[in-house]
């Protein structure tokens, strides 16, 4: 079970928290000037790293307040945590245990 | 050398001495016809299908690791092909019936068992799904029938019915069942290996030779080989595969766990799924009390699970056997699916020419081994899509015509 | 026989307290402080179970997790627990047990036939028979040939518990070297949770001779306990096993506590730690021979323990084969306590350092000799020793059988790595240790002791107090360097073909009861990787997960392969290192607690009017209100009837209630709902519909304007808390500008629905100060007000479609609202109905369902909203998936209504439509039928069913298919009752 450090509250179990999956995807509109296939993309293609994925989690039974991190799909490593309007940021490259 | 009890008692006769491998370890090849990638269930069933099928015999299988060691070997060995949707109804029915005669056809053992899977109703609203899904099934040619709980009183004696969920009956399809995850793998691997596939392990994928937008072969850990036509059947790690040609996928990958309590005599006859409580369960030949349930919460490509999810999915699974709390997990283990938003797999062509993709079959691939490499055999070696999978193409992500089996049965695949 | 085997004294048993007990249906006596395998040993009971496959007898091999023969079924009826390990279950008063597997008992088994099969049931032979005609003619036989113990059949009576911790360190395993770092740590200040499966602290210094630090290992471990005791910062878990290291440093571990009075029976422990010391030991490997399995063949550090934990003697006449040095003090202990040890075998050259001692005891050693032979009915009589070479091959000619009622053997130490493993961690077979030894952590902590390949206890205790330290100070340790250690031979199996014979009786897995004959025929089938091998002998797959049996496997494949072990390779160790019991994994979330439903402000009054609750997505609510006698239909009828020509009340809390508040309400609204928000005024309602992006029809509601910036979302009850949920991403991760915010206020009013021509005089006897003319407070409209000193809202909406209201109370309030309608409609005939009869009552009049008329993929534009989107400008959540080519196929199936032609037929929900000239069997479905009741209002049958093209087939004939029967229907529209709407607007 992960420990995941919510920048408002602090580290706190995992069971408090909700994956909201891959963030920094642009919604794309308004409805009459995206094409199918744009559509398509926004909704359903995502990168599924393996490696660093950048997410969001929602602190459900906490402050109720979404953010964003990095996790390792492998080692589930947590390496930044950053507000839901900041940038991507930057991860070293790390060694992958399987 | 062909298996039977006679086989087995003359060798015994001389210590066993005599079997021969039941595939072999070639070298690569400089190229092949076809290269599959993943030595899973499915890949070495196109490989067996392309050969005994189409007499398509210059095929690579290449696997990162040892052959079904992926989902193959890391699932809960359900087969059935209760499902509502006609294209659904017709694929997995056809992997039903080739479930059935596939001991026979391969000459191994794959020990289906069709003790039959019921799906149980706990509310007034699962009662009425289970009556549209009987119904579809039935217009789709497949028996189903409602059993009461007085009927399932008797076949699952310790089935609490009165619990937080209570049962009001259940949707069994009969033909449905369990087979050996390994022997899948194994059995067609030799019958592949018979007919001069090359099943080459320890081979890992890095990346592919292109050609403008044809691919024309693979970078692997054991050099370069070219190829007219490449097939991803790498289920989680088809993503990843993709993405070294190019292509981004519907896909996200997950862990789904599944755990078996000890050996104990025989407690559970049928499998039994219960929507309310998120879990399935069954019992396996050799005794353990084998559970499953929902997907971890978040994605993942380590194959091992989140002890919350055994949590829950143990709660849910002794409301409904109370009797099994004094059972004990044995061992857990996860496999990484690749899931799409219908739940329904992507098979046949990519937009790369020459690349195949046999993938996002979720949480359900096993139950659909024999079809997805009769099919994929077909399309690979015509060039032409089997029938069956027509529907079944990447496409329908943006023209939205998904075939959503989740959505219209309420039950998670 | 009483306790014949028992050491005249020694041991941690209280000979004051004799235990009667009962096994396999005869009883003995022991001690307290024994464990079940220790009293049966000390009975002189041999056979203690039957292995899994052929059925051969079998003894006490182990003293603890890696007992891999004695599996009994504890107790019977419904506190029976089947498996547990003889060497695990603490003795006490009464325990009654039997061998699982086998009948009548383990000594007389039936099925020990089973045994002469064997040559015809190698490994994997069930892959190549079985197959004609069909395994299911022989798949009965096997799985009740299968299994071991027997389930209870009964609910358990017992409860469980969790208990979650964290501290700054974990340590697992209280040994010496789990002592020295866990004191270590506290020292530094950190806070220490030391977890261990015994009762009492000191592992192996329980049982092992000699000095630790220059003290004997009892005052040693005196000091130890003593210093713990002053440390608060120490907590110690006995009893507790660690059985799984998961991400993160998350430990989990199960306490076994006391049996009796109302405490739990297990407690499940779930801790934190910054950082995890493993000081888990480390685990004989037995030898591989011919007959190894014999009852009597015993592993040499566990007659160890049983000597000085038990006292309790292994055998009168020992001897002891070994490739290494451990076994030589086993020898000099049992000698000491006055046992023959008739020889100790050494498959070794060379002169070992024990060696002179062994010949100032005279005990007979004999180099480069290994057992390669048992014999003996019920239990070890004598052993065939053979001379061995370098590649433990037997010489011939060399032959010799000796006398010994109790073979021990050592093969070698392998550190304990299940829970590393399980951790992420990688290992490395070492040489020097001939042994698989902790290489790279993943998580952060710490090896030390005989878990980290040490193998000198001072040194070890020395390591352990730095690891302590530096776990304390939280440093990061990515790869451990190797331990010095003295070389030690490997012998994976005693080779016999030189002396003529085969390997097909040498044990590699007692539980799973394979063989080397069975691994080599893997391999010369091509099962080479570990996980191949594995899987096809079924090596490692049994209840101790091939806690003695994976190492030795691996190593003799590697002698078959020509490759170093190291190559072979390892498998991932999963949890649990050790069973977990079901109940304790679940804890207190059982019955009553799991899945708690939420209760009604009035369930009080629905009780007393003994409404029949059912579970509506996480409520209980009353279905109807049933009279004495009274069927379910004749009761739905009875209220249908009263609301439609007089008046009832519903309790309608459990609906979704969300504020959403802010100068940009209104635009985020516009963005959630199908429909055009902007143009509600204040004061007025709306029934609308929200889409998820993927453009499923996810839920509807009624919409309240309360004012300029202030709206009330109304939902389904079963999606009330996910939509809030919802909303908070979309306004917290996609439109971050928008200045609103949503709150759920579901709980905080509960809400009587009033309906029925007679709602409104019901309601104005209520003093609420609100005018209820029609024209005043028209339909879909709201108005707040008070009664007495009760805030009060009325929301003029209808879901029956009568005239109706929907009143709102601040929570606590619901009963006394709900009982003064009651009393205020008393005069009018005033009844209480259930959702089953609002069911009856909206479908009737047509009113869509979400989630019975809709179903995953069903678009707005399905159930009649397509002219509502038509006419609205902007993008909502969900719009541009309605546009795909699916979603502009003319062919969708709509919702309509449908009609039996003989006007008295129900048509059954979950009936497919097909079209009138349909007569087969199986064909197209043109949809299905998503509502339907019999009318009590129009008395005949109505239905809603979602249907191909639909809406343009109004009139047309179809039929209805359901379980092989066809029922003519028509399609007809979807408002059956006041398809004016008059009733709605009195």
């Amino acid at each position: 079970m992960l420990k995941i450090d919510c920048p408002f509250c602090g580290p706190r179990d995992e069971a408090e928290f909700r994956c909201g999956g891959e963030s920094h995807i642009q919604r794309p509109g308004p409805h009459d000037a995206v094409s199918d296939a744009q559509w398509a993309d926004y909704l359903y293609m995502r990168q599924n790293p393996l490696g660093w994925h950048f997410e969001r989690w929602l602190h459900a039974a906490g402050c109720r307040q979404w953010f964003n991190l990095a996790r390792h799909t492998v080692t589930h490593e947590v390496r930044v945590v950053y507000a839901m309007t900041a940038p991507k940021p930057q991860v070293e490259a790390t060694e992958v245990r399987s | 050398m062909r298996y039977s009890a006679l086989s087995l008692a003359l060798n015994a006769l001389s210590g066993h001495r005599r079997w021969k491998q039941q595939w072999r370890n070639p070298a690569p090849k400089p190229s092949y016809d076809v290269i599959i990638i993943g030595g899973g269930g499915h890949g070495l069933a196109t490989a067996y299908y392309l050969a005994k099928n189409h007499g398509v015999t210059n095929v690579a299988v290449l696997e990162k690791g040892w052959i079904g060691g992926g989902n193959t070997g890391r699932n809960t060995t359900v087969v059935r092909s209760n499902y509502f949707f006609p294209e659904s109804v017709a694929f997995y029915e056809k992997s039903l019936q080739l479930w059935e005669g596939l001991s026979e056809e391969l000459n191994y053992n794959v020990m289906l068992s069709q003790r039959g899977q019921v799906v149980l109703a706990h509310d007034r609203h699962q009662v009425e799904m289970s009556h549209r899904l009987r119904n579809g099934m039935a217009l789709n040619g497949i028996e189903a029938e409602w059993l009461s709980p007085e009927d399932l009183r008797r076949r699952e004696p310790l089935l609490r019915q009165d619990g937080r969920f209570p049962v009001l009956g259940g949707l069994v399809q009969e033909r449905a069942g369990s087979a050996r995850h390994d022997a899948v793998a194994w059995g067609y691997a030799r019958g592949a290996d018979e007919r001069g596939v090359h099943i080459i392990q320890g081979c890992e994928v890095n990346g592919f030779i292109m050609n403008g937008n044809r691919v024309s072969g693979v970078r692997t850990s054991r050099g370069d080989i070219g190829a007219a036509k490449v097939c991803l059947s790498v289920a989680g790690h088809t993503s990843q595969l993709a993405a070294m040609a190019g292509l981004r996928l519907p896909i996200t990958s997950y862990a789904l766990q599944a755990f078996v309590s000890e050996p104990i005599k025989p407690a559970l006859n049928m499998m039994v799924l219960s929507p309310s409580a998120g879990i399935y369960i069954s019992q396996t030949d050799k005794g353990e009390v084998l559970i499953g349930g929902g997907l971890d919460l978040y994605p993942s490509y380590a194959q091992r699970g989140n002890f919350l999810t055994v949590e829950a999915v143990t709660a849910g699974m002794l409301d409904l056997f109370p009797s099994f709390s004094r059972l004990r997990l044995m061992r857990q283990w996860a496999g990484i699916c690749d899931v799409v938003k219908d739940s329904s797999p992507i098979l046949g062509p990519s937009p790369v020419d020459g690349l195949y993709l046999n993938c996002g079959f979720g949480t359900g691939g096993f139950k659909a081994t024999p079809a997805g490499g009769f099919t994929m055999a077909h399309t690979l070696a015509t060039g032409k899509r089997h029938p069956l999978i027509e529907p079944f193409g990447l496409e329908r992500f943006s023209s939205g015509a998904l075939i959503d089996e989740a959505g219209a049965s309420g039950i998670a695949h | 026989m009483s306790q014949a085997f028992r050491s005249s004294q020694g041991g941690r048993i209280d000979r004051s307290r004799p235990l009667r007990f009962r096994f396999d249906g005869r009883e003995y006596t022991g001690y307290v402080g024994d464990t079940l395998a220790s009293a049966l040993l000390a009975n002189g009971v041999r056979v203690t179970g039957r292995s899994f496959k052929y059925h051969r007898p079998r003894g006490l091999m182990a003293a603890g997790f890696e007992e891999a023969n004695t599996l009994v079924q504890l107790e019977s009826g419904a506190r029976t627990q089947p498996n547990l390990r003889a060497t695990q279950i603490e003795l006490y008063d009464g325990l009654e047990a039997r061998a699982v597997n086998c009948w009548p008992n383990a000594r007389h088994d039936v099925f020990g036939f089973f045994q002469l099969l064997k040559p015809f049931w190698p490994a994997g032979f069930y892959y190549k028979t079985f197959m004609a005609p069909s395994w299911h003619l022989y798949e009965p036989a096997i799985r009740h040939g299968a299994g071991l113990g027997v389930s209870p059949k009964l609910a358990d009576p017992d409860v469980y518990d969790k208990c979650h911790a964290q501290a700054d360190v974990i340590v697992v395993g209280a040994g010496p070297s789990g002592l020295a770092a866990a004191i270590a740590a506290a020292r530094d200040g950190a806070s220490v949770v030391l977890v261990d499966d015994k009762p009492a602290l000191g592992g192996s210094l329980q049982y092992e001779p000699g000095l630790v630090e220059g003290l004997p290992a009892a005052d040693w471990l005196k000091a130890r306990e003593d210093e713990i005791r002053s440390l608060p910062n120490i907590r110690v878990l006995g009893c507790t096993t660690a059985f799984g290291y998961y991400d993160h440093n998350h430990l989990l571990a199960n306490e076994l506590l006391p049996a009796g009075g109302t405490s739990p029976r297990q407690r499940l422990w779930k801790i934190r730690g910054r950082q995890i010391v493993l000081a888990t030991g480390a685990l004989e490997r037995p030898l591989v021979f011919p007959n190894n399995d014999r009852p009597g063949v015993m592993l040499a550090g566990a007659a160890l323990q049983y000597l000085h934990r038990h006292g309790v003697l292994p055998g009168r006449r020992v001897a002891i084969a070994t490739n290494n040095d451990s076994a030589y003090a086993v020898a000099f202990e049992l000698r000491k306590a006055g046992v023959e040890v008739v020889q100790i075998a050494d498959s070794r050259g060379g002169q070992p350092a024990p060696l002179a001692q062994a010949q100032v005891l005279g005990i007979p050693v004999t180099m480069t000799c290994a057992p390669t032979d048992t014999r003996g009915r019920s239990g070890l009589q004598r052993v065939e020793l053979h001379d061995v070479n370098g590649q433990g091959q037997a010489q011939p000619g060399t032959g010799r059988w000796l006398d010994a009622d109790v073979l021990l053997v050592s093969g070698g130490w392998n550190p304990t790595v299940h829970l590393f493993s399980q951790s992420g961690g990688a290992l490395r077979f070492d040489d020097q240790q001939q042994a698989f030894v902790p290489h790279r952590l993943a998580q952060a902590g710490h090896l030390v002791g005989a878990a980290a390949g040490q193998a000198e206890r001072d040194i070890a205790v020395e390591a352990a107090r730095v690891a302590g330290r530096d776990a304390a100070a939280n440093r990061i340790v990515r790869e451990l360097a190797p331990v010095a250690s003295t070389a030690q031979a490997a012998l994976w199996s005693v080779n016999v073909e030189a002396i003529g014979r085969g390997p097909s009786k040498s044990w590699v897995d007692f539980a799973s009861d394979s063989t080397e004959s069975d691994l080599r025929l893997s391999a010369r089938e091509n099962f080479v990787s570990v996980e191949h091998f594995k899987r096809y002998t079924t090596t490692g797959m049994m209840t101790d997960q091939g806690k003695t049996s994976n190492v030795n496997a691996i190593g003799i494949l590697s002698g078959v392969l020509g490759k170093a072990p190291g190559e072979v390779g390892t498998t991932r160790f999963r949890p649990p290192f050790n069973p977990v019991t079901f109940g304790a994994i679940a804890g207190r979330n059982v019955g009553a607690y799991y899945r708690p439903l939420r209760q009604l402000a009035a369930q009080e009054a629905h009780d007393a009017a003994g409404a029949k609750m059912e579970d509506y997505g996480a409520w209980m609510r009353p279905a109807f209100y049933p009279q004495a006698g009274e069927q379910e239909s004749a009761t739905i009828h009875r209220e249908v009837l009263a609301v439609r020509s007089g008046v009832g009340i519903l309790d309608y809390s459990p609906l979704g209630k969300i504020l959403v508040q802010g100068p940009d309400a209104a635009e985020f609204l516009t963005r959630v709902y199908v429909n055009n928000v902007r143009t509600l005024k204040v004061g007025a309602c709306r029934y609308g519909l929200m889409l998820g992006e993927d453009g499923i029809v996810k839920d509807d509601g009624v919409l309240t304007r309360w004012s300029e910036n202030s709206y009330l979302v109304g939902t389904t009850s079963g999606q009330a808390d996910r939509i809030v949920e919802w909303m908070e991403e979309w306004l917290q991760c996609e439109w971050v500008d928008l200045d609103v915010t949503v709150e759920s206020v579901t709980t905080q009013w509960a809400v009587v629905m009033l309906a029925g021509p007679k709602a409104r005089e019901v309601l104005s006897r209520l003093d609420s100060g609100i005018d209820l003319a029609a024209a005043a407070f028209p339909h879909m409209s709201a108005r707040e007000g008070r009664i007495g000193d009760v805030p009060v809202r009325v929301a003029r909406v209808s879901f029956t479609g009568e005239l109706g209201y929907e009143i709102s109370v601040p929570w606590q309030y619901g009963l006394s609202l709900w009982n003064a309608l009651l009393e205020a409609g008393k005069p009018l005939g005033i009844i209480p109905f259930g959702i089953e009869s609002l069911m009856v009552m909206r479908t009737e009049k047509g009113f869509l369902h979400v989630g019975s008329d809709t179903d995953g993929l069903t678009l707005p534009q399905d159930v009649g909203f397509g002219a509502i989107i038509d006419k609205k400008p902007e993008d909502f959540i969900g719009r541009r998936t309605t546009m795909t080519p699916d979603g502009r196929r003319t062919d969708r199936r709509q919702l309509v209504g449908l009609a039996p032609v003989d006007g008295a037929s129900l048509l059954p929900v979950g009936g497919h439509v097909v079209d009138a000239a349909f007569k087969a069997a199986s064909g197209h479905t043109q949809g299905w039928v998503t509502s339907s009741f019999m009318s009590p209002t129009l008395g005949r049958p109505v239905a809603l069913a979602l249907v191909e093209r639909g809406r343009e087939r109004l009139g047309e004939q179809v039929q209805v298919f359901d379980g092989g029967k066809l029922l003519p229907a028509k399609i007809v529209s979807m408002t059956a009752y006041d398809p004016e709407g008059e009733r709605l607007r009195m």
